[in-house]
C-alpha cells in the first residue's frame, strides 16, 4: 500500500460512514412505530448510555469494572434528591448529576485504578458496594430501601411535560445519547482515544515511549463517570423514582451483559447489546413471569458458545 | 467484665462458624480460579445445589446427616465435570468477559432451575438430633451444630493443606499455578489436572454449601446474593492457593460478626473498607501466587 | 355497493347492544415472582388463584376478567415501569397485588394522572400511602396495625424495659415506631433497639446484644419467610428467652407456613397477628379445607394467601355488581365501601374515610397440638383501624 493510500484508508475509518445512521434513524422510527412502547424505549436509550459508558473504559482502556453503577448511582441520586427537594429543572439536574459522578470517579480513580486484574475488578466492586452502603445509611436523603419518594421533575424549558406515554422521555433521552455518543466517538478516534488501545494492549511498552499511563487511564475513567452519571439521572429524571437497585452489583453486571452480548470495544456494542437484551427481558417477563430468568440465562450462554464477540463479532465473521 | 468476655467469646465463636462455611466454599473458586485463569462467578451455583440436594435427601428421602452430606459433595463434584467439559473449557486462558458472560448466564438459569426444582421457598436444614442443642463445657455452653461446622472446617483446611503439600497431585497443582506452560512442558497433563480440581472445588463448595444451610440461606437466589463475600474472600486470600481463602475467612466472618455486635449501624460498611485497605496493601492478596 | 352495504350491517351489528354483552375486564396483576420476596408472593398468588379457580363461574354471563401477571422482581422501579406499561398499554381498568410498599408508593401518583385504580393486597407498610391518590385502597393490613396492639398487651403483661429490633427497611421502621409508641405510651421504657440489613445471613451478634441489654421484652420484626427462620435459629442458640428475656413479634416472624420448619424454639411465643390458620372460624374452615384440595395436605396457607383471597373477592364484587364496566370513580367508591364479613381472617372492612383495611387483630400464642405448632388466638382486638392515621390525621 503506497503511503497516501494508507493515509486515505485511515482517514477514512475515521470519517463518519453512511451505516452509523442507521441506529438514529430506527430510533427516529421507532417513535413513530412503536408510539405504546416509548417509556421502555425511553430506558433503552438512558441505559444505552450507560453501555457505551462501560465500553469505554472496558473495551477501550482495558479496565475491567464490577462496580460501574456507582457512578450511575450517584448521578441518579443527584438528580433525584435535587428534584425531590424544590428543584426539578431536568437539564441542569442532569448536569449535576454528571458532574457529582465525574467526581466520584476521579477520586474512586486516584485509589483504585493502581491495582491491576482481579484487584482492580474487586477494588470497583468494594468502592460500588460501600457506596450503595453509604445510600442507605443516609436514607433520610435517599429513602433508603424504599426509594427517593416525592420527585417532582419540571417541563423541559418549560414547555415539554413528562406525560405518562414517554414523549417528552423519549425525545429527551435521544437527544442525551445522540450527544454523548458524539463525545464518545470524538474521544476514541482521537489521539488520547488510541493512547488508550495502546494502554490496553501492551502497558509496558506505553510506559517505555513515555506515554502518561496511569494519567490517561484516570482521565477516560472520569469521563466514563461522568456519562454514566448522566445515565442515571436520565432515568431517575424520566420514571421520577430512584432506589438503591441503581448502585447493586446486579446493574453492575447487568451493563456488562448487555455490553458484551452487543461487542465490546466496538463503541456500536451497547447500540445492539441493550436493546437486545432489554427487549428480551421485557418478553420473557410478560411471557413466562417466574422463569424468564432461565431463558435469558440460557441466551447468555448461548452467545458466548455460539457468538463469540458479540453480536457484531457475528457480523465481522459473516463479513469474511 | 464477665459479661464482655462472654459476649466476645460468643461473637468470636459466630464468626469462626460463618468463616469455616465461607472457606469451604470459597477454597475452590480460589485454587481453580488461580489454576485455570478463569473468573467463576457460578461457583456459588454448586454450593447452592449441593445444599439443596442434602436437605432434599434428609427431608424428603430420610437420608441420614452425614451419608447425605458426603452423597451431596459426590453429586455436585459429578454434575460439574460435564460443564467443565462442555462449557468452560473453551474459555480458559480467553477473554474475561466472556466468561463473565458465560458464568453469569449460568447463575441465572441457576435460579430459575432451583425455583423449578424446589420452589422459591427457602430451605431449612434440620440437624441431626446428636447435632442439636448446646454443648456444655461447664464455664459456658456452645452450640453444638457450630461447634460441629467449627471442626469440620478445621479438619478439612488441614486435609487440603497436607493435600496440597504432601502428594504428588498437589505438587503437580502448584507446580501449574505457578506456571502453566512450564508445568506442561515437563509432563503435567493439566487438561486433566484441571478436570479433576475442578470437581474437587465444586465438591467442596456443595459440601460447605450443605453444611452452612444455617448461615447463608438456601433459596434459589443463592448464587447472586453470596456472590460478593465469596469474591472477597479469594481476593483478599489471593488466587490459586489453600492458606489464603483460609485467613481472608477468618478475617470476614469474624470481622463481620465482631461489626455487626460492635457497630451496627456501620456493619457491612467497615468490612468493605477493610478488604479495600488489604487490597490496597496486597494486591495479589494475602497468599497470592498466580 | 354491495360490499358497502355488508360493511354498513356489519358496523351496525357490531355496535347494537347484543355484541357489547362480552366483556372482557382487564386486571393488572404485579407481583414479586422473583427476588427477596419472592416467597410471600408466591403464598399470594396460590391464593389470588385458587379465588379465581373456584368463584370464576359466580361471573355474570358474558363478563370475562383477563389477569395479566407481571414480575417486578421486586424492584420498585420495574414495577413503577410495570403499572405504566400496563396502563398506557394495556389499557388496564385496576391495577391489585404489589408486595413492596417502594413499589406501591412509585405507583400511587400515577393512579391519580391516569385515573386508574389500585387495590393493594398484600403491601402492609407505608401507612400513608392511601393518601398519595385517591385512588388507592388496602386489603392486607398495616405494620401499625399489628404492632401498636402488641405493644399495648406487653406494658398490660408489667414488662418496664423493652428492645426493639427490626430490619432496616420501612416495614421494619413501621412496626418499630408503633410498638415503641404503644409501650411508651403505656408507661414501658425503651432502653435499646438495633436495626439489621434486610437480606442478613446471620443474627447471631444481634441477638448477643440484645441479651446484653437484658429487658424485660424484645419486639422483633423480620421479614416473613427466610429471615425468620434464620432469627429463631438465633434466638435458640443463644439462649435468648431461658436468659429471661421475653419475645414478642408480629405474625411476619412466625408465619404458619414456616412454623412446621421451625423446630419447637416458638413454642409458647407471643405474636399479633391479623390471621391464623388455626383460626376455627367456619369461614376458616372452608377455606383450609379448599387450599388443601389444591395445594395438597401439606401446604399451609398464611396471612398473605389469606389478604390476595380477600383482594380477589372484593374485586369480583366490584365486577359482579358493575357487570365489568365501571370507571374509576365507580370503582373506588365500591372499593371504599366493601365489607365482607365472612373472611377467613374474621370480619373486615375498608374505612371509606381512609381507603384503608379495618379488621380484628389477634392476639396468637404457639402451642403444640397433634404434635405440631399453630398460632392459637388466645385474644381478639375488634376492628382496628390503622393506629398511625389515627394518630397523624391529614393535616
Amino acid at each position: 500500500m503506497t503511503p497516501s493510500r494508507a493515509v486515505d484508508a485511515f482517514v477514512r475509518r475515521h470519517r463518519y460512514r453512511l451505516l452509523e445512521a442507521l441506529p438514529w434513524l430506527a430510533a427516529v422510527a421507532s417513535y413513530f412505530v412503536f408510539p405504546d412502547y416509548l417509556a421502555l424505549g425511553a430506558q433503552i436509550l438512558a441505559t444505552t448510555i450507560f453501555a457505551l459508558s462501560a465500553d469505554l473504559v472496558l473495551g477501550y482502556a482495558g479496565i475491567v469494572t464490577l462496580g460501574h453503577a456507582a457512578f450511575f448511582g450517584i448521578g441518579a441520586y443527584t438528580a433525584g434528591i435535587l428534584a425531590a427537594h424544590g428543584w426539578g429543572e431536568p437539564i441542569s439536574g442532569l448536569f449535576a448529576g454528571a458532574t457529582a459522578a465525574a467526581l466520584l470517579g476521579f477520586l474512586s480513580g486516584l485509589v483504585v485504578l493502581r491495582a491491576t486484574g482481579l484487584a482492580l475488578l474487586m477494588q470497583t466492586l468494594v468502592v460500588a458496594t460501600m457506596v450503595a452502603e453509604a445510600a442507605n445509611k443516609a436514607s433520610f436523603i435517599t429513602g433508603g430501601d424504599d426509594g427517593l419518594q416525592g420527585m417532582e421533575v419540571w417541563p423541559i424549558f418549560d414547555l415539554f411535560r413528562f406525560d405518562l406515554f414517554g414523549h417528552t422521555s423519549y425525545v429527551y433521552c435521544l437527544t442525551m445519547l445522540f450527544l454523548c455518543w458524539l463525545a464518545a466517538r470524538r474521544i476514541v478516534h482521537s489521539t488520547f482515544g488510541r493512547s488508550l488501545t495502546g494502554i490496553r494492549e501492551n502497558v509496558r511498552r506505553m510506559h517505555a515511549i513515555g506515554a502518561p499511563v496511569a494519567r490517561r487511564r484516570l482521565v477516560i475513567y472520569t469521563i466514563s463517570a461522568a456519562l454514566a452519571g448522566v445515565s442515571g439521572a436520565l432515568i431517575a429524571q424520566t420514571t421520577q423514582f430512584v432506589s438503591l437497585s441503581f448502585l447493586s452489583l446486579e446493574r453492575s453486571g447487568t451493563v456488562l451483559i448487555m455490553l458484551i452480548i452487543g461487542g465490546v470495544g466496538r463503541l456500536y456494542g451497547a447500540f445492539i447489546g441493550v436493546p437486545l437484551y432489554m427487549v428480551a427481558q421485557n418478553r420473557f417477563s410478560e411471557i413466562d413471569p417466574v422463569y424468564w430468568y432461565f431463558w435469558l440465562g440460557l441466551l447468555m450462554v448461548l452467545v458466548v458458545v455460539f457468538a463469540r464477540g458479540g453480536v457484531l463479532g457475528l457480523f465481522d465473521r459473516f463479513r469474511q | 467484665m464477665g459479661d464482655t468476655l462472654s459476649a466476645a467469646v460468643s461473637i468470636g465463636f459466630h464468626g469462626l462458624a460463618f468463616a469455616m462455611v465461607l472457606y469451604l466454599i470459597s477454597v475452590g473458586l480460589s485454587v481453580t480460579m488461580g489454576l485455570m485463569g478463569f473468573v467463576n462467578l457460578a461457583h456459588g451455583v454448586f454450593a447452592m445445589v449441593g445444599a439443596y440436594v442434602l436437605t432434599s435427601l434428609m427431608s424428603r428421602f430420610g437420608v441420614p446427616f452425614l451419608p447425605a452430606l458426603l452423597a451431596a459433595a459426590v453429586a455436585v463434584a459429578a454434575a460439574s465435570l460435564p460443564i467443565e467439559r462442555l462449557l468452560y473449557r473453551r474459555l480458559y486462558g480467553g477473554d474475561e468477559l466472556d466468561q463473565v458472560l458465560l458464568t453469569m448466564g449460568l447463575v441465572f438459569m441457576s435460579v430459575a432451575g432451583a425455583t423449578y426444582f424446589w420452589g422459591p421457598l427457602q430451605q431449612p436444614l434440620q440437624p441431626p438430633a446428636w447435632l442439636s442443642g448446646a454443648i456444655d463445657v461447664g464455664f459456658r455452653t456452645f452450640p453444638a451444630y457450630r461447634s460441629f461446622l467449627i471442626l469440620c472446617g478445621a479438619a478439612l483446611v488441614t486435609v487440603l493443606w497436607l493435600g496440597i503439600e504432601r502428594t504428588r497431585f498437589g505438587a503437580r497443582v502448584r507446580a501449574s499455578v505457578d506456571n502453566l506452560r512450564m508445568a506442561q512442558s515437563v509432563g503435567i497433563d493439566t487438561s486433566r489436572l484441571f478436570m479433576t480440581t475442578f470437581a474437587l472445588g465444586s465438591g467442596l463448595a456443595g459440601l460447605g454449601g450443605g453444611l452452612g444451610a444455617d448461615l447463608l440461606a438456601i433459596n434459589p437466589s443463592y448464587a447472586l446474593q453470596n456472590l460478593a463475600y465469596f469474591l472477597i474472600v479469594v481476593a483478599v486470600g489471593g488466587l490459586g492457593s489453600i492458606r489464603g481463602p483460609f485467613v481472608a475467612a477468618l478475617l470476614l466472618g469474624i470481622a463481620d460478626s465482631g461489626f455487626k455486635y460492635l457497630l451496627p449501624e456501620f456493619g457491612a460498611f467497615f468490612i468493605y473498607a477493610l478488604t479495600m485497605a488489604i487490597l490496597l496493601w496486597r494486591p495479589r492478596g494475602l497468599f497470592g501466587r498466580a | 355497493m354491495f360490499r358497502r352495504l355488508i360493511v354498513l350491517l356489519a358496523v351496525a351489528g357490531a355496535s347494537s347492544p347484543l355484541a357489547l354483552a362480552a366483556q372482557t375486564v382487564k386486571i393488572g396483576l404485579i407481583n414479586s415472582y422473583t427476588g427477596f420476596v419472592a416467597q410471600p408472593a408466591d403464598q399470594g398468588q396460590k391464593g389470588f388463584d385458587l379465588y379465581v379457580k373456584l368463584h370464576e363461574k359466580d361471573l355474570p354471563p358474558g363478563v370475562k376478567i383477563e389477569l395479566l401477571r407481571r414480575d417486578d422482581t421486586s424492584n420498585p422501579e420495574v414495577g413503577k415501569r410495570l403499572a405504566q406499561e400496563l396502563i398506557t398499554r394495556d389499557r388496564v381498568q385496576l391495577l391489585t397485588g404489589i408486595v413492596l410498599s417502594p413499589v406501591a408508593a412509585a405507583i400511587a401518583p400515577m393512579t391519580a394522572e391516569a385515573k386508574v385504580p389500585l387495590l393493594l393486597d398484600l403491601a402492609a407498610a407505608g401507612a400513608a400511602i392511601p393518601r398519595l391518590s385517591p385512588y388507592v385502597a388496602r386489603i392486607s393490613f398495616t405494620l401499625w396495625q399489628e404492632a401498636y396492639p402488641i405493644g399495648k398487651w406487653a406494658v398490660e403483661q408489667g414488662w418496664k424495659t423493652g428492645y426493639t429490633a427490626v430490619s432496616d427497611f420501612i416495614p421494619g421502621h413501621d412496626s418499630e415506631a408503633a410498638f415503641t409508641k404503644a409501650f411508651t405510651d403505656g408507661g414501658g421504657k425503651i432502653v435499646g433497639s438495633v436495626r439489621f440489613p434486610p437480606t442478613n445471613p446471620d443474627f447471631a451478634p444481634f441477638v448477643q446484644r440484645i441479651k446484653d441489654a437484658k429487658p424485660d421484652v424484645v419486639f422483633i420484626f423480620v421479614p416473613a419467610g427466610t429471615q425468620a427462620t434464620g432469627m429463631m435459629k438465633a434466638i435458640k442458640d443463644l439462649g435468648l428467652r431461658e436468659a429471661g428475656v421475653n419475645v414478642v413479634a408480629p405474625q411476619d416472624l412466625l408465619p404458619d407456613e414456616e412454623l412446621p420448619r421451625m423446630g419447637d424454639t416458638p413454642l409458647g411465643l407471643i405474636t399479633s397477628g391479623t390471621y391464623s390458620a388455626d383460626a376455627k372460624r367456619p369461614a376458616n374452615e372452608a377455606f383450609l379445607a379448599a387450599w388443601k384440595r389444591e395445594y395438597g395436605d401439606k401446604s399451609i396457607p398464611d396471612f398473605f394467601s389469606v389478604d390476595a383471597w380477600d383482594g380477589m373477592a372484593a374485586i369480583y364484587g366490584l365486577v359482579k355488581e358493575t357487570k365489568g364496566s365501571f370507571t374509576a370513580d365507580q370503582a373506588m367508591a365500591f372499593l371504599s365501601h366493601w365489607k365482607d364479613p365472612n373472611s377467613p381472617r374474621g370480619p373486615i372492612m375498608i374505612d371509606p374515610e381512609t381507603r384503608d383495611i379495618v379488621q380484628n387483630v389477634y392476639i396468637r400464642r404457639v402451642d403444640k397440638q397433634d404434635g405440631k405448632l399453630v398460632n392459637v388466638e388466645i385474644a381478639t382486638i375488634p376492628m382496628v383501624k390503622d393506629p398511625w392515621k389515627e394518630l397523624n390525621p391529614p393535616k
